[in-house]
């Protein structure tokens, strides 16, 4: 893509928190949130613990919802607003334009690794031979050793489960993702190629915000730092 | 690279909804029933609805497969044969045949939705003959075909269900229900009463079955991991109220109403 | 039929052919309706009869309802003439109606059958009666009145075609032998009362008019005459009529329904016509057959 386009453009958001069953107690996280990301950028949240970065980017996946303000984001032509979009709107932006990777593989027990990592693609309608060899490249990349991938991940170790989640994350060239420290529980090896994968998507023109632990993937990836409690 | 989408993943832009739902009221005494239920169901959508028994969902969903005649409100269903039907407005033999060929609905225990006394290859094919299928070889391989799909043994096509399993006779009730290629199936609470591994099993063999043929499914459940693999929106019911409403992920990680959260609270979470 | 007469020829005391005018009124409205729509069971007042259900009591109350003075009255039971129960019946109709009985299909104006239709073809004057215990071919398959009649309302027929599904998986071909059910006039399916399937193709275009009496479940229905009368299969496992490789040992026919008879205690048998006057009349006609039976 030789011209940037504006892929995430949030503005005024306002999230709060009310636990009712615990006497209504309260909590703010973001107010008057704005953030403007463009296509080929990575925006990288930095902030203390509990300031609101996993909360900001969950809201950008339409997993938190938000008391107020607009995340619109590029769906080729359109930008949708997810704070107003049906349901089955947001589902099809999950499945072909926005790409979530969390700390966590939510395991779906009986479900063998490369039908994991296939899945995404799959969905697409991408016939499955090219899917399967593009999981295991992958796979191969993230040096998930070939004999884990026909089990399930449920008994693998926790960086093998991340693993396997970020390659699920990244089967689909989603122009917008989004990270959440997906690179906690990797060696430096492990990192590298995350690193990798991410400044590959970039180029290819996604727009990408990410949370990080470590400094030098931040380094490596991050065209801007922007504090959470600034936006 | 280019993804191309194929025609069992709708696109978004559908403007017809499957099923439109408007203002259902249906109580037998204050609080037990449903009311004031609306929402849109489009192709390919699996809706869930949540909550503890005596919350209405059951009453919802036989008012909404033509079970059950609300007090008041419409279900119009978009059917392929008739264009576009109100439920209780309509012709009985209009409903029926829809039962037998669009819809399907898979209940709770399979003895309502099974012929018990006869073999599992008659099951599936019963909908076959209704519709005038008259060769035998033909009704016994697509029974074949989809006792395949459903994970059951060929073999065993003219055992009769009572000598399967709990797991075993779900899943032929679903193959049941797919042999006439539905676009809508009702379930209420499909894996009910059956252990952990086996429904465990069951809820993948659905979650296929969805996503390859593009069906639009309501189900019923109170089982909040069963509503989030399957489902991709939620309705959350209270004492035959919906008390909140969204997309699955966000209901149960973000839950706004104080008995939605008091709801997801309540199960253990992994 | 006859126009009604007071001139009663039968038991004192007791109106022309048991039934009073209006219960015969009354059963045959029914029995016009059913005419008029082939195949379709209607319900009707069942009375009382002096047998016990299980009887014959409906085909007695149609028979009681269409018979004139100058009809002549042939009942079998099986296809025989002799039994108990077709001696009865016919003894019955001769004390309260004063009828003319037979045992000859060829002079008889009104047949009462039980489990059998005669051999020789019947003409447009004639009326064959059925007995019939169940009149709903879908009650093994849904006990609910309610339920069934919907089904045939609706022409929902698919959970007969499982039954024979259900046998051609078990036997390898459709077992049912007899009761076997059919479609009358391409719209409702019937059951033929429980005759043998080699009976059914006589059922199809017979000149005469066929009617059914249900005297427990109170059901009357009729096929007129020169109907379609199909029996239910599937097109890679046709209908197929019984046959034997023996031939009737007192009339040689090999095309007529056979009783097995056993004829001592080492077990020997032998093959007869079910339809004794059929047997009797082929007899006249071309002398007992000389075949010996092994």
């Amino acid at each position: 893509m030789s011209v940037t386009e504006t892929m995430i453009e949030v503005s005024g958001v306002e999230k709060s928190f009310t636990l009712h069953n615990q006497g209504g107690a309260s909590f703010g996280v973001l107010d008057n949130a704005s953030l403007q990301v463009q296509s080929g950028e990575c925006v990288v949240l930095h902030g203390q613990s509990g300031a609101g970065k996993s909360t900001f980017l969950k809201a950008l996946y339409a997993n938190y919802s938000v008391n107020s303000g607009q995340i619109a984001l590029r769906d080729g032509s359109e930008m949708v607003d997810i704070t107003q979009a049906l349901p089955r709107r947001i589902i099809a932006l999950r499945r072909q334009t926005l790409g979530y990777v969390s700390q966590f593989l939510r395991v779906i027990p009986r479900v063998a690794t490369l039908e994991v990592v296939m899945q995404p693609l799959l969905d697409l309608g991408v016939e499955r031979a090219t899917c399967e060899a593009r999981a295991k490249h992958l796979l191969q990349r993230l040096n998930v050793p070939e004999r884990l991938w026909h089990l399930a991940p449920s008994t693998f170790s926790g960086g093998e489960q991340q693993r396997v989640n970020i390659a699920r994350g990244f089967i689909v060239d989603y122009p917008i993702m989004l990270l959440d420290e997906p690179t906690a529980s990797l060696d430096a090896n492990n990192r590298k190629v995350v690193v990798e994968l991410i400044n590959e998507a970039k180029a290819r023109g996604a727009a990408i915000v990410g949370i990080f632990h470590d400094e030098d993937v931040r380094e490596a990836v991050a065209d801007r730092l922007v504090d959470i409690k600034a936006i | 690279m280019s993804s191309e989408v194929m025609n069992n993943t709708q696109p978004w832009q559908d403007l017809e909804p499957l099923l439109s739902v408007n203002g259902i009221n249906k109580f037998y005494a204050p609080g037990k029933g449903c009311g004031n239920v609306n929402f849109d169901l489009y192709p390919g959508e699996v809706l869930g609805i949540v909550g503890e028994s005596g919350s209405g969902k059951s009453t919802l969903l036989s008012c909404l497969s033509a079970r059950l005649t609300p007090d008041s409100g419409q279900v119009i269903y978009n059917s392929g044969q008739f264009g576009k039907m109100d439920l209780y407005d309509c012709e009985e033999s209009m409903r029926r045949v829809l039962m037998r060929s669009e819809w399907g609905i898979v209940h709770q225990h399979a003895r309502d939705g099974l012929r018990m006394n006869v073999s599992a290859g008659a099951n599936i094919g019963e909908r076959l003959m209704a519709v005038g299928e008259r060769h035998y070889g033909a009704i016994r391989d697509k029974a074949e075909q989809w006792l395949e799909a459903v994970e059951i043994d060929t073999g065993r096509i003219d055992d009769r269900p009572s000598q399967f399993s709990g797991g075993m006779q779900q899943r032929l009730q679903i193959a049941r229900n797919l042999v006439t290629y539905p676009k809508l199936i009702f379930m209420d609470e499909p894996t009910g009463g059956l252990d952990v591994s086996v429904q465990a099993k069951l809820l993948d063999l659905l979650r296929n079955l969805v996503s390859q043929l593009g069906l639009s499914v309501i189900i019923v459940t109170h089982d909040l991991a069963v509503a989030r693999l399957l489902a991709h929106r939620l309705m959350v019911m209270r004492r035959g109220e919906v008390v909140e409403t969204g997309l699955t992920d966000q209901v149960l990680d973000d839950p706004q109403h104080p008995y939605t959260q008091l709801l997801v609270s309540s199960i253990l979470q992994n | 039929m006859n126009a009604l007469t007071d001139m009663n020829k039968g038991a004192e005391g007791y109106n022309f052919a048991y039934l009073d005018e209006q219960s015969k009124r009354m059963i045959r409205r029914a029995i016009l309706k059913g005419v008029a729509i082939p195949g379709y069971q209607v319900p009707f007042g069942g009375r009382e009869m002096p047998l016990p259900h299980g009887w014959g009591t409906g085909g007695m109350q149609v028979t009681a309802s269409v018979i004139g003075n100058s009809d002549k009255l042939k009942v079998i039971d099986q296809g025989a003439d002799d039994t108990t129960n077709a001696v009865s019946i016919r003894r019955f109709f001769a004390r309260t109606a004063g009828v003319e009985t037979t045992e000859q299909t060829a002079e008889a104006s009104l047949i009462q059958t039980r489990h059998r239709i005669p051999e020789r073809q019947l003409q447009e004057d004639q009326i064959l009666i059925y007995q019939v215990p169940i009149p709903e071919p879908l009650r093994f398959i849904e006990p609910r009145e309610t339920e069934t009649r919907k089904m045939h309302a609706l022409s929902e027929y698919g959970a007969m075609q499982v039954k024979l599904y259900e046998d051609v998986a078990r036997f390898g071909h459709i077992a049912t032998s007899y009761d076997y059910p059919v479609m009358v006039n391409g719209r409702y399916m019937m059951d033929p009362s429980p005759i043998p399937k080699f009976d059914n193709p006589k059922m199809d275009m017979m000149p005469a008019l066929q009617l059914f009496g249900a005297g427990f479940e109170k059901r009357i229905y009729a096929v007129p005459p020169y109907t379609r009368v199909q029996s239910l299969d599937f097109d890679d496992y046709p209908f197929e009529v019984q046959s034997w490789e023996e031939n009737c040992s007192i009339c040689g026919s090999d095309h007529s329904f056979l009783d097995e008879v056993i004829i001592d205690d080492a077990g020997s048998k032998m093959f007869v016509c079910s339809d004794t006057d059929y047997c009797r009349e082929r007899v006249e006609l071309y002398g007992p057959t000389e075949e010996k039976q092994p």
